[in-house]
């Protein structure tokens, strides 16, 4: 399988999101030039962490425009897997590809801490190698994750099990709305989350509980 | 043509001012004499300070790269060198905390990648007033804010630091920063221009009109009351374009497309064009029509002397000037040859055809004046006795502690390091309060890189001979309880105004203290950054070096950590340690007054001592390891609970007659670097206990510190210390 990593000039994550994909096995992983539209035919894009275009505007808003966007949105159209991370999860926002928004947090603070994050629905593609109710070690590190949806929208998304990640232990940290932390599309082939997993696939560093997310969607791959 | 009034509104004495006309033949004109007041001013030239420095010791067999470029290096092994620097932007923070400290860490980024380094790591060192203050509150909550805006939004992470709260403080903040950085020993780079007929290529953010004079009349001149006047002299940081000029120069470099490469910091243009000309034995010609502006109506020394952020220099060969601006155009950092490399040894200044300054190199650069300080030792104390909040005299051995650990000086830093990315770039192996020093996996397992920063101003100001002496110690002493062995040291030299005896004597004593540390440990000085005038209406701050030090281990998985980690294991106190109450946070909170002097420490026991925490943690042998610092024994064990959620049972009868008095000077009293907390079987402290001077004291487990010295029974609960340890987090409420 191989993963495509996109790299805007203010992206923060994306080599620490290609190390994890190299983690699963079989897999490998590029990185993808913002300015660049041809995904070189990857069977998965990780939009990663960061400040892709500085983000002095609203928080993704000038990335959903990048070439290397309009491609991934028609990718995520035909069903290709995309996998959002902070900064992708709310460049996916922008983009209409996932719902919601991510507004700045309840204390309007930078905040890094490693949280308790539990698997809502342990579904294809994202989340299969995890069980629900399973606590997964992964670390936050933001200042927009407080993620929101009108009440009706969100009622719809808990019923149609798109709410795959929430805070767990009352540790939700940006006052993310019922306490999400993860939601996919109603298609289920584009995810998003606060939580950096490819912060959670070494023991040196932490945690390996991240790694699930990835392998899942390798599993999915086939 | 300007004036000697002129010349010394910008800084300059009436002396320097004749003999930068001795020195180029004739009165300076407007633009030439902007630039010597930069380059002669002390943050650009060290005037009071070089030759002192000169007695550090700047060699040893790991050095790669020494003081004199951009930032010092060593080598790690296995072809890697990690370069590091910590460098103040004090007078910014004090006049505009958020930017101040913002382009702080923006600047020290610069230096790391100016010589082919990624970052890959910042600590931060902070001195503020008491938290109780309105104005440190300000300060503290927008340095803190800076840092992060720069350090997360870059992807660099802010891995450790130090934070000191007291009075001297108050009006003049200090605002250090350090950054490490990981480069291949051939992928060094340096800041000589060469080769006659290279272009001369600025990349980066357009210049515009802030950050003039911040070098002198700001970074160079005491604090006073007209400093909001001020603001305009600091400059406004960009994370983002720092980002892309940063990716920009390491893909320039990995190309080879490089001959020199300088970034622009303090004095801008006129510094890193001088010190490239300087460098390389070249003259400069440079056209400042050709500067991407960000404002219209520039005149040419304010282009000149401009401290926009965020923009580097570099000579190129001309065949390859197409290819590098065509990887400026690719991370769109407008790049730009604005000159060319003589054989004239002047720099010269153009608009067009028109030169508008001619100056030779060697005048800028090499004959600022020299200053020797006049030193005088003083005749009393400098500084008053701190406001008390305890009661002095014996007191409740329970109190004591839960006021200690709530001390601004002692609680927990958390507060200030969640609002810092610590894990960006997947090397962070041991985080901020997991271990006394930051680890870092190198990128050849299973090698590692520890990394402390330090410094307590208030004991230097007691004795700064002994007080730098302690400094390095103490710094080492957390190197060794993650396993690691110190390669090199930067320091930062923060002091008030050497013209003035009594400060020149605290400079030059403590440049003694940390030169004889230094050599006693046999570790070199790689580079560093000298912050002097840090004084206001209320006086000068405590005399501050601040020293960082990068060590190594060899196997990251086996590196330290502070907290308890296995019920049952024994709890010992290992080392030379011989605790005094006299200057240590008790005291502080006791209102005593500092003493005058400190007592001698024996650096060779010490060392000793610390060797050998450092083998027992590499090899695996303890579970736990934590330096003795502010609060002695007693706040150390305390913390060991809190950073492992376990408690501890200690019974002090052997190193304590109870009697009243000792009891406080053996639990809280303070030895710098020379006494550890340390956890592990009863076999692997037996064996401890042959190399070091060791005293078990009890056991580790349950939820709770239990503490028999005598008849004192103390029991606390973990959430009681925590709650106390948390005592800095309502200030970011």
């Amino acid at each position: 399988m191989r993963f495509g990593v996109i790299r805007f000039p203010g992206s923060c994550d994306e080599v620490d999101a290609m190390l994890a994909c190299e983690r699963v096995p079989g897999a490998s992983a590029v990185l993808l030039w913002h300015r660049d539209p041809d995904l070189g035919g990857v069977d998965a894009v990780v939009v990663p962490g960061g400040f892709s275009y500085g983000d002095y505007l609203r928080v993704g808003a000038i990335a959903r425009f990048s070439p290397v966007m309009e491609s991934v949105i028609r990718f995520a159209r035909a069903g290709g897997l995309v996998l959002g991370i902070c900064n992708g999860f709310q460049v996916l926002c922008e983009a209409r590809l996932l719902p919601g928004a991510l507004l700045p947090n309840l204390e309007r603070r930078f905040i890094c801490r490693q949280v308790g994050v539990e698997v809502a629905q342990a579904s294809m593609p994202f989340t299969a190698d995890c069980a629900v109710g399973e606590v997964l070690s992964i670390p936050v590190k933001h200042t927009t994750g407080c993620y929101y949806a009108p009440p009706a929208d969100l009622e719809a998304l808990e019923a149609a099990g798109q709410v795959l990640l929430r805070y767990a232990h009352d540790g939700n940290p940006n006052g993310s709305s019922n306490d999400i932390a993860g939601v996919s599309n109603a298609a289920g082939n584009v995810f998003g989350l606060m939580p950096h997993p490819e912060h959670a696939v070494d023991p040196l560093t932490g945690s390996v509980d991240g790694l699930k997310i990835f392998t899942s969607m390798a599993h999915a791959h086939g | 043509m300007p004036t000697v009034e002129q010349a010394v509104s910008l800084g300059l004495t009436p002396a320097e001012y004749e003999l930068i006309c001795e020195q180029i033949g004739r009165t300076p004109n407007e633009v030439e004499l902007a630039v010597f007041s930069l380059m002669w001013s002390e943050h650009c030239a060290y005037k009071h300070s070089k030759k002192l420095l000169r007695s550090l010791p700047t060699s040893g067999p790991r050095l790669a790269l020494g003081p004199g470029e951009n930032a010092g290096a060593v080598d790690v092994g296995d072809g890697w060198v990690v370069a590091f620097k910590v460098e103040s932007h004090n007078h910014p923070s004090a006049v505009e905390p958020f930017q101040g400290a913002a382009t702080g860490v923006g600047g020290i980024l610069r230096d790391i990648f100016a010589i082919g380094a990624r970052p890959i790591a910042v600590l931060d060192s902070l001195r503020f007033g008491e938290p109780s203050s309105a104005r440190t509150q300000y300060l503290l909550d927008h340095a803190v804010g800076g840092i992060g805006h720069y350090g997360n939004s870059i992807g660099v992470p802010t891995i450790g630091g130090e934070v000191y709260f007291e009075e001297p403080y108050e009006q003049n903040c200090l605002v250090n920063a350090m950054a490490l950085g990981l480069a291949r020993s051939e992928g060094l780079i340096r800041s000589a221009a060469a080769g006659i007929g290279n272009p001369l290529v600025l990349f980066g953010a357009s210049t515009g009109r802030d950050g003039i004079g911040g070098a002198s009349v700001l970074a160079s001149a005491e604090l006073g009351e007209e400093d909001a006047a001020k603001r305009p002299t600091v400059q406004v940081g960009d994370p983002f374009a720092e980002k892309k000029v940063m990716e920009c120069s390491l893909e320039l470099l990995s190309r080879g497309l490089l001959v020199a490469l300088q970034d622009l910091g303090a004095a801008g243009l006129t510094s890193s064009s001088a010190e490239m000309a300087s460098k390389g034995s070249v003259g400069l010609d440079i056209d400042v029509g050709l500067v991407p502006l960000r404002e219209a109506g520039m005149e040419p020394w304010e282009i000149m002397i401009s401290e926009s952020q965020e923009r580097m220099l570099c000579v190129v060969e001309p065949s390859v000037l197409d290819e590098v601006l065509a990887v400026c155009e690719k991370w769109e950092v407008g790049g730009t040859a604005i000159g060319v490399v003589t054989d004239t040894r002047a720099l010269r200044v153009f608009v067009g055809e028109e030169m508008v300054a001619d100056m030779p190199v060697p005048a800028l650069v090499d004959d600022c004046p020299l200053y020797d300080l006049v030193v005088e030792k003083p005749a009393a104390g400098l500084y008053p006795a701190p406001s008390p909040v305890l009661a002095s005299g014996a007191s409740d051995t329970r109190a004591t502690l839960l006021a200690l650990l709530a001390s601004p000086n002692i609680a927990s830093r958390l507060p200030l390091f969640q609002q810092y990315d610590w894990l960006v770039q997947s090397r962070t192996v041991r985080r901020p309060e997991q271990a006394d020093a930051a680890v870092l996996a190198l990128p050849v397992a299973p090698g590692g890189l520890a990394v402390s920063i330090d410094g307590s101003g208030r004991r230097v100001a007691c004795d700064p001979y002994t007080g730098a002496v302690e400094a390095v110690l103490e710094c080492a002493a957390n190197l060794a309880c993650v396993g690691a062995e110190p390669l090199g040291l930067t320091n930062c030299l923060n002091f008030g105004n050497p013209e003035k005896p009594h400060i020149a004597w605290q400079l030059t004593e403590a440049i003694r203290g940390l030169g004889d540390a230094c050599r006693a440990l046999d570790m070199p000085v790689v580079g560093g950054n000298v912050s002097l005038y840090n004084e206001s209406g209320g006086g000068p701050i405590y005399p501050t070096p601040v020293v960082g030090i990068v060590g190594e281990l060899p196997d990251v998985a086996r590196a330290g950590r502070s907290g308890f980690l296995r019920s049952g294991d024994a709890i010992a106190l290992a080392g030379p340690f011989r605790p005094a109450l006299e200057a240590s946070e008790l005291a502080k909170l006791r209102g005593e007054s500092l003493p005058v002097g400190l007592p001698p420490v024996d650096i060779a026991a010490l060392r000793a001592a610390q060797e050998a925490i450092r083998d027992f943690v590499r090899f695996g042998s303890l579970s736990s390891a934590h330096d003795i610092a502010e609060g002695g024994l007693l706040v150390a064990v305390a913390e060991s609970c809190l950073a492992g959620e376990m408690g501890a049972t200690l019974g002090l009868g052997g190193v304590v007659d109870a009697r009243a008095g000792e009891l406080d000077r053996v639990l809280f009293g303070e030895s710098p670097g020379a006494g550890f907390v340390v956890s592990g079987t009863g076999d692997a402290l037996r064996r401890l206990g042959e190399r070091v001077d060791l005293e078990v004291l009890g056991t580790v487990g349950g939820d709770a510190l239990e503490i028999v010295a005598g008849d004192v029974r103390v029991e606390v609960p973990l959430d009681e210390l925590r709650t106390s340890h948390s005592a800095l987090a309502p200030l970011f409420a």
